[in-house]
């Protein structure tokens, strides 16, 4: 009797240690890019199947825009004890503020120096990624946030031409409003709302005001910063009223129709604009860097890591070995719409629009976005959100300086 | 006896499982939930992910926080906008639910047909419902331009205004007013009962309030600034759209109270004189009363805890539209605050609890009453 107990336990060890070995070959790739971006992290995983063709890839997309669902099942998985292979997180705070200090990530400085990555990324793009000497994260993509589209032939029936600068912006809005537009600048649901006041605190600030506000040099409740939010209360006031019920492609879709005049969103609006509505870029739409920020080049990058205990290590180095090489971002920048974080990549491959912005990406400032996790912790980028909204409410630009202030020290930016 | 004793053992193996599970499951995460919602786990955001993280007990501190920090004003709203939300929700659905009810007790033609019609709406998923309503009113579609209505002016889930502000600081005022005027209530129907010491008692209690009220009410500041809280416009296409969906569950249930009652009964007051407006008022209404009781409580705890058709409708961002169950969902997922998550998720289960408690204690009272 012992003995057969003896046996069934043996054999027990003997399959799971097959069920181990066949397991070896595989990866789980968690990320939020399903629907619209599903084309290009398939590109990917083709990619890395052709370079290892025994792994078993496992696509673990969580459908939800910017990964609102994907996020929240990540967060439940880690505390759980069930990290996926891979994950895909915003490059930056959203990376460091959330996983590496909680000490969820390994240091990925060694694949860095055997890859020779460190002079392929930009600095910028480096320092985002990393925390207390190591580097935490391979980018896939990069976006640009601060862009104003708008469409040429509109802008010349109504006899204005594209501001450079904020003011510049009001002027053009009041001699838009005598016409007939009600709403010239078009904007989205909050995240968009929140993207305008990036680009007008950038533009007010400066790239170094602006990173200082993120290493707690430069308080909320600076004068300085206090009017950024007068001149983001100036701008809503020539945006228009329903934007809560709207998403940023029918914020878009306004434009288009020449409802407004402007609109600044991210450089996935190209990829919208030329792919869904066929449209071609330069003449049926045209793009300037937000007002004011010319030079400056606020960027948002998806990247991936490798989470602490892991079962597949070494193929996720290997996936990440593809992530970060020249042939895997070129397969899945121009499928995404964005540009490949690295310098070197061949331009050939993309569109018009990534064309300028790769050319700006070399030459530019390089200064992380807020909205898009970079810049900020998430307990801020969250808490902001409902900042804004009170904004909207009360356009009380003292209160909301003080709140985002308040919002800072419980964040501990600058600590 | 023997015979017996199997039964037992049989009812306790199967009842078992789903004792354990409860307790696990239900009252032991409740009991985790309202744990958590006394540390400060995830205040500092290198402990929140932590695979050992460091939390600390901090005793009510995150609920104080909620109730008079600076940047929970959100929180506060959103209190506020679910009180206005169960009550013209609950109000809605008995308001139409028995209109229909009514109708269809007259036996009209095809009564199962409409009775079809009117429950169907209850077999969607909220989701369902908030995608196809948020499409009717969308300010550019739908109902606006189904009746040439001004876009502008009729932002159904988009307004910002609000209406019937008050001024947080002043709540313990109207609490204590409220409370006051309520007791002094209890005091006269004491009165009107012959029952002295407890018309002593409230009238003292109510005397104390008030006086509270009046003198040292008004100088309890719970925040530095005003801070207003009313009802928010954009609520209404919510409601619309809540009350779409759950009439007919009330409807179906007045129907059923409705077939119960006795033509005797309508009989006796028809021969008793009584014209039929008098029928329904003194008769068939009362009759119904516990009907409404048992909706109220069901519709009560679904307008608290309401989360997936807000999601759908409005989205998880939009503060004039926000419910406390959409912000413990960001709180903890997205600002990583866990501790705080919990304790919004506190309050709620208190605020089912004040309404489920009472109706289950009279539940149980009268099924004692009757064993």
């Amino acid at each position: 009797m012992k003995k057969s107990i003896k046996n069934a336990l043996v054999i027990t060890a003997a399959l799971g240690l097959t069920a181990q070995a066949l397991a070896a070959g595989k990866i789980e790739i968690f990320s939020w890019w399903a629907g619209d971006e599903g084309p290009a992290l398939a590109a990917l995983i083709k990619l890395y199947e052709a370079k290892y063709p025994s792994v078993k890839v496992d696509n673990a997309a969580v459908t939800g825009g910017a990964g609102t669902n994907a996020k929240a099942v990540l967060k439940t998985r880690m505390l759980g004890g069930d990290p996926p292979d891979s994950f895909q997180a915003h490059a930056g705070q959203e990376l460091t503020g959330t996983w590496v200090v909680a000490n969820r990530m390994e240091d990925l400085s060694s694949l860095y120096k055997s890859e020779g990555w460190s002079s392929k990324f930009p600095k910028a793009v480096i320092d985002l990624i990393s925390y207390k000497g190591g580097i935490y994260s391979v980018p896939v993509d990069v976006h640009r946030s601060n862009v104003m589209w708008y469409v040429p032939a509109n802008l010349k029936k109504w006899g204005v031409s594209a501001p450079k600068t904020w003011p510049e912006v009001l002027s053009a809005c009041t001699t838009l409003k005598a016409k007939g537009v009600a709403a010239p600048m078009v904007m989205g649901e909050n995240w968009t709302e929140q993207m305008i006041w990036e680009s007008v605190a950038t533009a007010m600030l400066g790239p170094k005001g602006w990173n200082d506000l993120w290493s707690g040099k430069l308080k909320f409740t600076d004068p300085k910063v206090v009017d950024t939010f007068t001149m983001y209360g100036k701008v809503l006031d020539c945006a228009n009223k329903d934007a809560s019920g709207l998403s940023w492609q029918q914020a878009t879709d306004r434009l288009l129709s020449g409802q407004s005049a402007f609109n600044i969103m991210g450089d996935w609006a190209a990829g919208y604009m030329t792919t869904t509505k066929k449209l071609k870029p330069g003449s049926d739409f045209a793009w300037s860097p937000s007002p004011g920020t010319s030079g400056t080049f606020i960027m948002l990058a998806d990247s991936f890591g490798l989470p602490k205990g892991v079962k597949n290590r070494a193929e996720v180095l290997n996936w990440l070995k593809v992530l970060g090489s020249k042939q895997g971002q070129d397969a899945f920048n121009p499928l995404k719409g964005s540009i490949a974080a690295r310098t070197d990549s061949d331009l050939s491959k993309y569109g018009a629009y990534s064309q300028s912005a790769a050319k700006d990406w070399k030459n530019n400032t390089i200064v992380g976005s807020m909205v898009h996790g970079a810049a900020a912790p998430e307990s801020f980028t969250s808490g902001f959100g409902s900042v804004n909204d009170a904004f909207l409410s009360n356009h009380d630009a003292k209160a909301a300086a003080q709140a985002s202030q308040d919002l800072a020290d419980k964040s501990r930016i600058g600590m | 006896m023997k015979r017996l004793s199997t039964d037992r053992l049989w009812a306790i193996a199967v009842l078992t499982p789903s004792v354990i599970l409860l307790a696990v499951f239900v009252y032991g995460f409740i009991f985790r939930t309202a744990y958590t919602s006394l540390t400060d786990w995830g205040n500092d955001p290198a402990q929140a992910f932590s695979l050992t993280p460091i939390i600390r007990f901090i005793g009510l501190q995150n609920y104080h926080d909620l109730f008079t920090s600076n940047l929970n004003a959100r929180f506060r709203q959103d209190l506020v906008s679910t009180l206005f939300f169960t009550v013209f929700f609950i109000a809605g659905c008995l308001g139409l639910g028995l209109s229909m009810a009514l109708l269809l007790d007259r036996n009209p033609k095809a009564e199962g047909i409409w009775r079809t019609i009117f429950l169907f709406p209850m077999s969607l998923s909220f989701i369902v419902t908030g995608t196809i309503w948020r499409w009717m009113l969308q300010p550019q579609g739908g109902l606006n331009q189904l009746f040439h209505l001004n876009p502008a002016s009729n932002g159904w889930l988009t307004s910002r205004d609000s209406v019937w502000s008050f001024d947080w600081n002043k709540l313990p005022l109207i609490t204590a007013t409220i409370v006051g005027l309520v007791l002094l209530w209890v005091a006269w129907l004491a009165f009107r009962d012959g029952q002295r010491t407890r018309t002593w008692v409230a009238l003292g209690c109510a005397a104390l309030l008030l006086l509270w009220a009046l003198v040292i009410g008004p100088n309890v500041k719970l925040l530095p600034a005003p801070e207003l809280h009313g009802f928010n416009i954009a609520f209404i296409g919510i409601i619309i759209a809540a009350i779409w969906q759950m009439s007919g569950y009330t409807m179906a249930l007045y129907l059923a109270g409705l077939r119960g009652i006795p033509e005797e009964l309508r009989e006796a007051s028809r021969v008793d004189g009584a014209n039929e407006w008098n029928t329904y008022r003194h008769v068939i209404f009362p009759l119904l009363a516990p009907i409404t009781l048992s909706a109220m409580i069901i519709l009560g705890h679904i307008s608290l805890k309401i989360f997936d058709l807000v999601f759908a409708m409005t989205g998880p961002d939009n503060g004039p539209t926000d419910v406390p169950a959409l912000l413990m969902y960001i709180t903890s997922f997205r600002q990583n605050a866990l501790a705080v998550g919990a304790a919004i998720g506190t309050v709620l289960l208190l605020l089912v609890a004040v309404i489920i408690i009472p109706y289950l204690f009279s539940q149980f009272k009268t099924q004692e009453g009757h064993a």
